[in-house]
């Protein structure tokens, strides 16, 4: 019978992407952050799919190449296909919950679940939990990431910007 | 080949490809300009968050010349960088330099036309971007179309905080702003513009016509320009056609400068 190897292999696949780290963010995975759309497993060949965060996030050829490297590492594997697709669109509600922890862990807010009618969003410190924080800038060191200051343990950090389809 | 391509006619496909170009060629001569500001802009937290703006928007030209790809054109990188002056397709708004002086020298360049340039683009992409996402015929484009929205959502959001404030600032920076705009509209006579291919694009239904995305454009400025009390400003008829291949010499020395080291070796991967 082929469906159990098939399911075998595909939760193997699946194992090994969450050693797929963001390049620059090395606390999370591309699973965490909810960039694996799809795992297939096909005659000759294993193809995963990838949803891109941002359009013109350069970090998306070394990501693609990882991923190719870490699924062929498998045993039986010979043939590795990774794909990026744009629909369904990548938004931030799309981190898992070991996502969030991930990315506090390396000093990044979650991204916000809500947005406030005038599109403004809120986040708490991610070191001290503090609630009394500023907005430095929307944009930040990276596409999907905006720059925050702590007023209460005076850190600045940053937050994983929210992305949505209401927008 | 997808079902959809093989059921397109050679008609709608050529005002398809047209289209594409269009939107690829505003948005690369677009985030090329805004490039050139890297390490110039007013202070350091603007100098991160245009530049974050322009990766994305190259990100968005990267995606479109994808899709002309996919239709069975030459490889994005290629139509990107090796195609001639004439060829392009982008309006005469994208390609303006930012001011006088070279980057590499003693660039001059005028940040009242860069937040007036790109407040009036960003608000004309997003026009046209809502249209593809409610209305347009060819699927992938909409796809697109869904996910670019959410980075413009944050483009449009920073250029027009620049407008307001510095329209509501001091006198020199309202003169300024004032001649800015001036400046800027002059050459918006073909942003609204499908140029040859306005009748095939519309008919084919890609996105909504010339007049109708004009209105809206209008339509959503105007609450800003009555907010910072200035007359909002009649788009005049276009003296050159970019969508038609005309344009200036400014967009030559631009497609030199961005296209040098790709040119030195195509079969390089850079």
């Amino acid at each position: 019978m082929v469906a159990p190897v098939t399911n075998v292999l595909s939760s193997a696949v699946w194992k090994v992407l969450e050693s797929v780290k963001d390049p620059e963010i090395d606390t999370v995975s591309i699973v965490d952050l909810g960039m694996v759309e799809k795992v297939e497993v096909e005659p000759d060949q294993i193809k995963v799919t990838l949803l891109p965060t941002f359009l013109g996030c350069p970090a998306l050829e070394i990501i693609r190449n990882n991923t190719k490297n870490a699924v062929m590492e498998l045993p039986d594997v010979k043939h590795v296909e990774v794909e990026f697709i744009y629909s369904p669109p990548w938004t931030s509600d799309r981190v898992t919950e070991n996502g969030k922890k991930g990315l506090k862990e390396f000093g990044i807010a979650a991204p916000p679940r809500h947005l406030k009618e005038d599109g403004s969003w809120h986040v708490d410190c991610p070191y001290c939990e503090s609630t009394y924080v500023t907005m430095e800038n929307i944009f930040g060191p990276t596409a999907c990431r905006s720059i925050l200051y702590c007023k209460s343990c005076k850190t600045p950090f940053e937050a994983m910007k929210p992305v949505s389809t209401i927008m | 080949m997808s079902n959809v391509e093989k059921m397109m006619s050679a008609e709608e496909k050529e005002a398809l490809e047209a289209l594409l170009f269009q939107l690829a060629d505003d948005d690369f001569l677009f985030s090329f300009r805004a490039s050139e500001w890297l390490g110039l802009a007013p202070h350091i937290e603007e100098d991160v968050a245009s530049s974050s703006i322009t990766q994305d928007t190259m990100g968005h030209a990267a995606m479109y010349y994808k899709l002309l790809e996919d239709l069975g054109l030459e490889k994005a990188d290629d139509l990107a960088h090796l195609r001639s002056a004439e060829e392009r397709k982008n309006s005469i708004i994208t390609e303006r330099v930012n001011g006088d002086g070279y980057y590499m020298d003693t660039p001059q360049y005028d940040w009242a036309y860069t937040v007036v340039r790109s407040y009036f683009y960003t608000q004309a992409k997003k026009v046209k971007i809502d249209s593809l996402r409610e209305n347009c015929s060819y699927e992938p484009l909409v796809d697109l179309a869904i996910k670019i929205n959410m980075e413009l959502y944050y483009h449009a959001m920073h250029w027009k905080v620049w407008f307001e404030q510095l329209l509501s600032s001091t006198e020199e920076a309202k003169s300024r702003m004032v001649n800015a705009i001036e400046l800027v509209v002059q050459d918006m006579g073909d942003l609204f513009s499908y140029g040859d291919q306005k009748e095939a694009i519309e008919r084919f239904g890609l996105i909504g016509t010339e007049e109708e995305l004009q209105e809206k454009w209008m339509e959503a400025m105007r609450p800003t320009f009555e907010k910072v009390g200035i007359n909002l400003p009649e788009i005049p008829s276009p003296k050159l056609n970019g969508r038609n291949g005309q344009h200036t010499e400014e967009l030559q020395t631009a497609i030199d400068t961005l296209s040098e080291v790709y040119r030195l070796d195509t079969a390089t991967s850079w």
